[in-house]
């Protein structure tokens, strides 16, 4: 083939998109694109009509400049005009645009879809293609409202060419994919299957797209394409490597479609019928065969196409899990490539392993790969593949091999990439609790990793080993001594002072009788560490301190000197200073067998479910299923008697064992945790009770800006502007604390009805899931009024403060008068207007007592605010308001006319509102009546 | 395949193509995170990455890079296979295929992935049918010669990797 540009070079683009690659700057191609915008926006404007090769050019420039980047908000008419167009290259770059740039502009849409319509019928198959083509690329949901009738004939109709049923395949399924309610296939169903039996390879390749999409959705309907997909797939494995002419890829028959194939087998369960069976097996194991051949060539095309059908053959045995003889040829398989030289292929067999692992049959054959996946954790110079190899670690940890795998893991932590760090702290504190036999290797193993990976310990991991420990006596006098120990190094991480603080408060008494460790030893290791530490562990600390003078009477008067100095008793943090004045008062008031009773040993917690396990399965990726199988493997064995909080809960945290929690009398209301030191108390009654808050909702009726809500955390200010049927509100969100906001999160949700007709609700710049203390964050939300509404959306907000998780529903204020364009008339006209609403249900009435002042400037603000036209002169009564307004609605516009009649003596209102549509008029009143 | 982006060595995006509806800023934001995670791949890493909850399937030509978007149950050989004939049809088609063709004839090397990729799915994997299918196309146009050079991606299709 020549080396030259095809087609019928638009010589004018070719020089622009030359000019813009020699513009030197950003700056100098923003000036040349704009020069061109405008030169663009003059010819389309301009008195001639321009020929269709100019409308080409032009459009096919715009697009190139939407592809840079830039922002186009003109040509679209131009790009349908070339739709219709007779030639092809015109219409083709018609489609181009409209496929690239689509617009919502419900007015285009219908022009656009008027020119698919028109293509689809023309039985010229290049113009069906390109109609199918955009339907496909565009995929909108007017687009399967139009065409989703009309496609499945056209893919089964005998006459269409094979390129349009290919097309028309695909089409159906982009569809299907945004709207699965308007694709019936129905009487097509048996029609479609049996395109998988069609001459030629590239309908199937096509349609078995879409079979395999429906099938996962109705399986029953489309089971009969098993049998066919089986038969299909065995002519292919079995042809030599040339029968298939253009659809062999590099000696490999038809890579594609046998993939396609594999994987709409894993949409169905082991074929019943035995031959069927017989021949898939037979297939399967010819796959497998295959790996083993020498290589029909060395080009890397050949080996991926090969190697593509072998790993979906793989995944299709797996799915199964009922073929031992194939699991265990299908570890082999994988094993062989743990060590093949292409990188791609290591990191495929660890991640199909993976599964393998979890299967009864093929665990132990997994297993036998351990030292080469350990190698791999350590040599493998791509971190996404040593993820891999971890990933696979987890997997086929048993308790055979689980002292072994946990002592590479924390190895590889000491070196790990910080991307990783968390996630694999967390797989070493599930498997070291699952496996441990003998706990003093468990608590060796958590304080190995906070050693190791203290900033990446998690709050649940070191709560887990306190629940584990204060669980099982048999480890507390060990995990005792071993924390002392640890705490001897000099610099040690804050989560290591914690776990021991804890721990020696409630079990130091059983390491005391050594001289090395007595009492004051202890207490004074851990002050030496208490002026390092954040403020939730200083008071962690404290509590500490009070459980020693329980435990030892003769550390009494050196904590109680700690107690007393200023920096404990004058700390400005509130949290150390109540401690610090609490402990030592309770230290010199209560009797010891008063004290002896509020510092009693922790209870066992009760058995829940593992926080850490909790917090991994929050994690995505291959590790979830290990961990759904790791629960599995936990509850049959059950040898922990360990409890956890419930994982993941907003009150986890307070059922954690939080040293001051259990000062009984100290403090009513709910405990107080170490990590949020002074929020406890407060947090839950803010927000505790369920349901929405609308105390905001009615004050922006007639006003549009405000604060919407505000309690001691959070503040949230409101700004919006309307017009037309367009709103945008901008939502402030303050932080009132010093803390900061985690995991901050808001939804806008349209209850009921007004979800899916009335108001279309689009939220954009996703907020930052945190908010620092003292400071705002701006979201803004864009409103568009279809039909008229009565309900308002919903604002839930969710954050956490101090580990407590805060939940806030309020209702936005969106009322219907916000679409309100105000209505000029004249007392004639008016009048004239009220008459003609005269049907009883066009108006609503309401009588009410006066709320406030009964004064006329505040009333009319208020009118005002409300949107409409406040007319003077109108009513004959001068005390009389009258106003008039036309709310704006995509659907359709309601005019509106208000009488407000004041009653100053009897402190009355008399409200009228007529409006064409009874709904508006009921709305209007039931908002109005709430505002004078 | 949820989309599909060709991009420079110097990370200006030269095709872009989605197959789920996402906004444009969505679109741009991906691109740009992606642009930066690929070029910062040393050559002997391996294909594949985890992203987002997506696997990222990429590979270089010469001075281009095609990176497609994949979910979960998706195969990656198959899809690096995808990449490789989408090249060997432009390479075809434009005759040693160069990235400079691909910017001065954007147009025709969306029109050559709409034949061969439709709504994400392989449509037509023969090389012969989807050539044919364009140059019918072409031979209801004008022809005009311009030419263009630059360094051809072809070169690493005759060196594999």
């Amino acid at each position: 083939m020549p080396a030259v540009s095809k087609g019928d070079g638009m010589r004018g683009l070719a020089v622009f998109i030359s000019d813009i690659r020699n513009c030197k700057s950003k700056e100098a191609e923003i000036k040349r694109i704009n020069k061109e915008l405008a030169n663009i926006r003059s010819k389309f404007k301009g008195d001639k009509a321009l020929d269709g090769y100019s409308k080409k050019k032009y459009v096919c420039k715009l697009l190139f400049i939407f592809l840079l980047g830039h922002d186009i908000d003109f040509g679209h008419m131009e790009a349908v005009n070339l739709l219709s167009s007779n030639k092809y290259t015109e219409k083709q770059i018609g489609y181009l645009f409209i496929s690239v740039l689509v617009n919502s502009n419900s007015e285009l849409i219908r022009l656009i879809n008027n020119a698919i319509k028109n293509d689809l019928s023309s039985r010229n198959p290049t113009f069906m293609c390109l109609a199918l083509h955009c339907i496909a690329n565009v995929g909108s949901r007017e687009m399967a409202e139009a065409f989703a009738g009309e496609i499945p004939r056209i893919l089964v109709a005998g006459d269409t060419m094979d390129s349009v049923k290919q097309s028309a395949a695909l089409c159906l399924l982009r569809l299907y994919k945004t709207s699965p309610d308007l694709v019936l296939m129905g009487e097509w169903t048996s029609r479609v299957v049996h395109l998988l039996n069609d001459q030629h390879m590239g309908v199937v390749t096509a349609a078995i797209s879409l079979i395999t999409c429906l099938s996962q959705k109705n399986p029953d309907e489309f089971k009969t394409c098993v049998s066919l997909a089986v038969s299909r797939l065995s002519r292919i494995v079995s042809s030599a490597s040339t029968d298939l002419q253009d659809y062999t890829y590099y000696f490999v028959p038809a890579p594609w479609l046998s993939c396609k194939l594999l994987r709409l087998l894993q949409c169905y369960p082991p074929p019943e019928d035995g031959a069927v069976k017989g021949r898939l097996v037979e297939c399967l194991e010819t796959i497998l065969n295959k790996a083993q051949e020498p290589p029909k060539s060395k080009k890397v095309q050949h080996s991926n196409a090969k190697n593509a059908i072998l790993f979906e053959a793989i995944s299709l045995i797996i799915h199964y899990d009922s073929e031992p003889n194939l699991l265990v040829r299908a570890c082999n398989q994988l094993g062989q490539f743990l060590q093949h030289r292409e990188t791609n292929l290591r990191y495929l067999a660890l991640e199909s392993m993976c599964t393998l692992a979890s299967s009864e049959f093929s665990h132990e054959a997994v297993k036998t790969h351990i030292e080469t996946v350990i190698n791999a954790l350590k040599t493998e110079r791509d971190v996404s593949v040593r993820q891999r190899a971890a990933d696979l670690l987890y997997a086929m940890c048993d308790r055979s091999n689980a002292k072994q795998i946990v002592a590479e893991m924390l190895s590889y932590l000491e070196t790990a990439d910080y991307s990783i760090r968390e996630e694999m702290v967390l797989k070493v504190a599930i498997l070291a609790e699952k496996y441990a036999v003998d706990y003093s290797w468990y608590v060796d193993t958590i304080l190995n990793l906070i050693r190791i990976a203290g900033d990446y310990v998690s709050e649940e991991v070191w709560y887990r080993v306190i629940q584990i420990v204060i669980n099982r006596d048999d480890v507390q006098g060990y995990a005792a001594k071993t924390v002392f120990e640890a705490l001897q190094a000099p610099a040690c991480h804050e989560n290591m002072v914690k776990v021991g603080g804890y721990i020696l408060g409630e079990f130091g008494n059983l390491i005391a009788g050594d001289p090395r460790s007595s009492p004051l030893v202890q207490f004074n290791l851990l002050h030496s560490k208490f002026h390092l530490c954040s403020v939730p562990t200083r008071a962690l600390l404290l509590s500490a301190y009070i459980k020693f003078i329980n435990l030892f009477p003769e550390t009494k008067s050196t904590i109680q000197e700690v107690l007393r100095s200023d920096s404990q008793i004058r700390n400005s943090d509130v949290e150390l200073q109540q401690r610090a004045v609490e402990y030592l008062k309770l230290s010199s008031i209560a009797s010891t067998d008063v004290l002896a009773t509020v510092l009693e040993e922790m209870p066992p917690f009760p058995e829940r479910e593992s926080s850490i396990l909790a917090k991994l399965k929050k994690k995505k990726g291959p590790g979830a299923v290990s961990v759904n199988e790791l629960e599995e493997g936990k509850r049959e064995g059950g040898e922990l008697n360990g409890g956890g909080e419930r994982g993941g809960d907003s009150s986890a945290i307070a059922s954690t064992p939080s040293p001051s929690a259990d000062l009984l009398g100290l403090r009513a209301g709910p405990p107080v945790t170490a990590a949020a030191p002074s929020a406890g108390s407060l947090l839950v009654d803010v927000f505790s009770e369920a349901g929405v808050n609308d105390d905001g909702f009615l004050r922006f009726v007639c006003k549009n800006n405000g604060v919407l809500f505000e309690n001691q955390l959070l503040q949230i200010g409101i700004k919006s502007e309307y017009r037309q049927n367009l709103g945008r509100m901008y939502l402030f969100y303050g932080n009132k604390t010093s803390v900061q906001f985690v995991t901050f999160t808001t939804t806008v949700t349209c209850p009921g009805e007004l979800q899916s007709h009335i108001l279309h609700i689009h939220t954009w710049n996703s907020l930052e899931p945190l908010i620092e203390g003292g400071a705002q964050v701006q979201q803004v939300i864009n409103i568009e009024c279809l039909t008229d509404f009565s309900d308002a959306p919903l604002l839930n907000i969710k954050f956490r403060y101090g580990g407590a998780l805060q939940n806030l529903t309020l209702k936005l204020p969106v009322t219907i008068n916000k679409f309100f364009q105000p209505t000029e008339m004249a007392s004639h006209d008016f009048f004239q207007r009220w008459k003609q609403l005269s049907l009883p249900q066009q108006e609503a009435q309401k009588i009410f007592k006066a709320n406030h002042a009964m004064d006329t400037e505040v009333l009319k603000a208020k009118l005002l605010g409300l949107g409409m036209a406040l007319l003077e002169n109108v009513d004959p009564n001068p005390e009389n308001f009258v106003c008039a307004g036309v709310i704006q609605t995509k659907a359709q516009q309601v005019g509106s006319l208000l009488r407000l009649e004041p009653n100053a003596q009897a402190q009355m209102y008399r409200l009228t509102v007529r409006s064409s549509k009874d709904t508006v008029s009921k709305r209007l009143c039931e908002l109005l009546a709430e505002q004078f | 395949m949820q989309f599909m982006l060709l991009f420079s060595r110097q990370g200006k995006l030269r095709l872009q193509k989605w197959y789920v509806p996402l906004s444009d800023k969505e679109k741009k934001k991906i691109t740009r995170e992606l642009v930066q995670t690929v070029l910062a791949r040393k050559p002997k890493m391996c294909s594949f990455l985890e992203w987002r909850d997506l696997k990222i399937v990429y590979k270089r030509y010469a001075s281009l890079y095609f990176c497609c978007a994949i979910e979960d149950q998706d195969n990656e050989l198959i899809t690096l296979e995808i990449i490789h004939r989408y090249v060997e049809l432009l390479d075809k088609y434009f005759g040693s295929v160069c990235e400079l063709d691909i910017i001065f004839n954007f147009e025709k090397a969306y029109f050559i992935l709409d034949e061969f990729l439709l709504g994400g799915e392989a449509q037509e994997t023969s090389k012969k049918n989807v050539l044919k299918a364009i140059e019918q196309a072409d031979l209801l146009q004008e022809v005009s010669t311009q030419s263009v050079t630059s360094e051809h991606l072809c070169k690493c299709i005759a060196t594999p990797q």
